[in-house]
């Protein structure tokens, strides 16, 4: 899976938790809970887009602009974390 | 969270399946009475399925299956299988003794997220003589297996005096193992490897030195593998937080169905504990004297009430004080502001001699033991 086109890495599985009101990321006896944003990147990374087809997604859904280095900025930490490769 | 609030959901469910395990581990964290439940006295399927329901209804979302060995069960797959639809994260955690290759499918089948394959150490003699089995070489064969079946790779190697000398050759095995993870787990003292303690519990100069070639192939082998070390506590100044609170995110169900803190709390004493064949997973966890006994801080001691670092470690761990200062509201030993202390102290000062520190012979956990023990 190559960084142009970020994809979360297959350990790690995520998914709404209704108790918690929050998208969390399961893995081996491990949880992260996520904010929203996070979330929101996470759920296009889905190894189909690269990293500014990602941004223009995200800056459509949220009517936002700029949000490019925010998001390369959390993409740089979660490739460290192993969650997205 | 604060020291007041309602506790969260317990997100993190423990099913002990069953004590009963092939291997007889000289360090085995299930309690020394453990042969008083037997194989009758066990939660039946039904009674699991609804435990997996009621927790997963909570909030509980991590779904760890143990033991003893938990493949003894014929209706693990039938439980990872309910796990799997409920929407848990499932962990298995076994010596790997029962996965064939038929049951690794069964349990891919049944959506089987993790295994944790524990391991006592990579010396086959070392290793069979401190599991008192054979085991060694089925392990690698059930390593295959885990890879096989696409499963991440996490290994539990428990460290310990008699083989933390070897951890290079632990690290090279977990590697030619495809090993992800590997968790080189420090004893903790409890249970079995309380009665064993003197034998078990390294010297500083074993540690330093575990530490250093850990880190040495930490920075070799880079990403390949994330290696966790482990320090046993005795050799702090200060208690972990033990469980992450009590009643916090961690529910035990133990075999017979007890529900618990903590897999070792059955321990202590004054406590009855809320069995899920009377009460339902939510009460349990919200409102049973059990649960609630030592949440927040009214429990504590002046030492760990008046202290400035309570939110850090709530105190320790209530079992460890209780084996240790006899007082399950006491600061936990380990630390340097508790009364009883120099228990910890003198324990480390007498591993720090060379060789063995006793003639006892080591108590390895079996029903005969058990039964001598706690009749
Ligand atoms: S520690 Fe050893 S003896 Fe105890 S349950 Fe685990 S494998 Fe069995
Ligand atoms: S006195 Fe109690 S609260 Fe303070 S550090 Fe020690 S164990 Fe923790």
């Amino acid at each position: 899976m190559s960084i142009d086109t970020p994809a979360l890495a297959s350990r790690f599985r995520m998914q709404w938790e209704e108790a918690q009101q929050a998208w969390v990321l399961l893995y081996p006896e491990g949880m992260v809970k996520l904010n929203a944003s996070a979330a929101e990147i996470l759920k296009r990374c889905d190894g189909s887009r690269d990293v500014p087809a990602l941004v223009a997604d995200l800056e459509t859904a949220f009517d936002a602009t700029g949000l490019e280095p925010d998001v390369r900025a959390f993409l740089d930490m979660a490739r460290q974390q192993q969650w997205v490769a | 969270m604060t020291l007041t609030d309602r506790p969260g959901p317990p997100l993190w469910l423990l099913a002990e399946l069953t004590y009963r395990c092939p291997l007889h581990c000289a360090f085995c964290y299930n309690p020394v009475d453990f042969a008083r439940t037997t194989a009758d006295d066990e939660l039946d399927t039904e009674a699991w399925l609804r435990v997996l329901n009621e927790a997963r209804a909570l909030g509980s979302v991590q779904c760890g299956f143990s033991g003893g060995e938990p493949l003894v069960r014929d209706d693990l797959e039938v439980l990872v299988a309910e796990a799997h639809r409920l929407g848990y994260y499932t962990n298995l955690l076994t010596s790997g003794v029962g996965l064939t290759e038929d049951r690794a499918e069964a349990l891919k089948r049944a959506g089987l997220d993790h295994i944790q394959l524990s391991f006592q150490d990579t010396t086959k003699e070392l290793n069979d003589f401190l599991s008192h089995t054979r085991t060694f070489d089925l392990k690698q064969k059930v390593a295959q297996t885990i890879k096989a079946n696409g499963w991440p790779m996490v290994m539990n190697c428990v460290i310990h005096r008699l083989n933390i000398d070897h951890i290079g050759q632990i690290i090279e095995m977990a590697v030619a193992l495809g090993a992800e993870y590997l968790e080189l787990a420090n004893n903790q003292y409890y249970s079995w490897a309380l009665l064993n303690r003197d034998q078990l519990l390294p010297s500083r100069e074993q540690i330093e030195r575990a530490e250093r070639i850990t880190n040495e192939y930490r920075a070799k082998l880079g990403d390949k593998i994330r290696i966790f070390f482990v320090v046993p506590d005795y050799y702090e100044t200060r208690p972990k937080k033990c469980m992450n609170g009590w009643g916090n995110v961690f529910l035990t169900v133990t075999p017979d169905g007890t529900a618990l803190p903590c897999h070792t709390a059955k321990m202590l004493p004054g406590l009855s504990f809320p069995n899920v064949r009377e009460m339902s997973v939510g009460e349990i966890w919200y409102d049973s004297d059990g649960f609630n006994r030592y949440r927040g801080d009214g429990w504590m001691s002046d030492t760990c009430k008046t202290c400035p670092d309570k939110e850090k470690d709530l105190g320790g761990c209530r079992c460890q004080a209780f084996m240790l200062a006899g007082d399950a509201t006491a600061p936990d030993p380990v630390c340097d502001k508790s009364p009883a202390h120099h228990v910890v102290l003198d324990a480390v000062a007498r591993a720090q001699q060379p060789g063995a520190v006793t003639t006892a012979p080591l108590v390895f956990r079996d029903p005969k033991a058990s039964r001598q023990i706690a009749p």
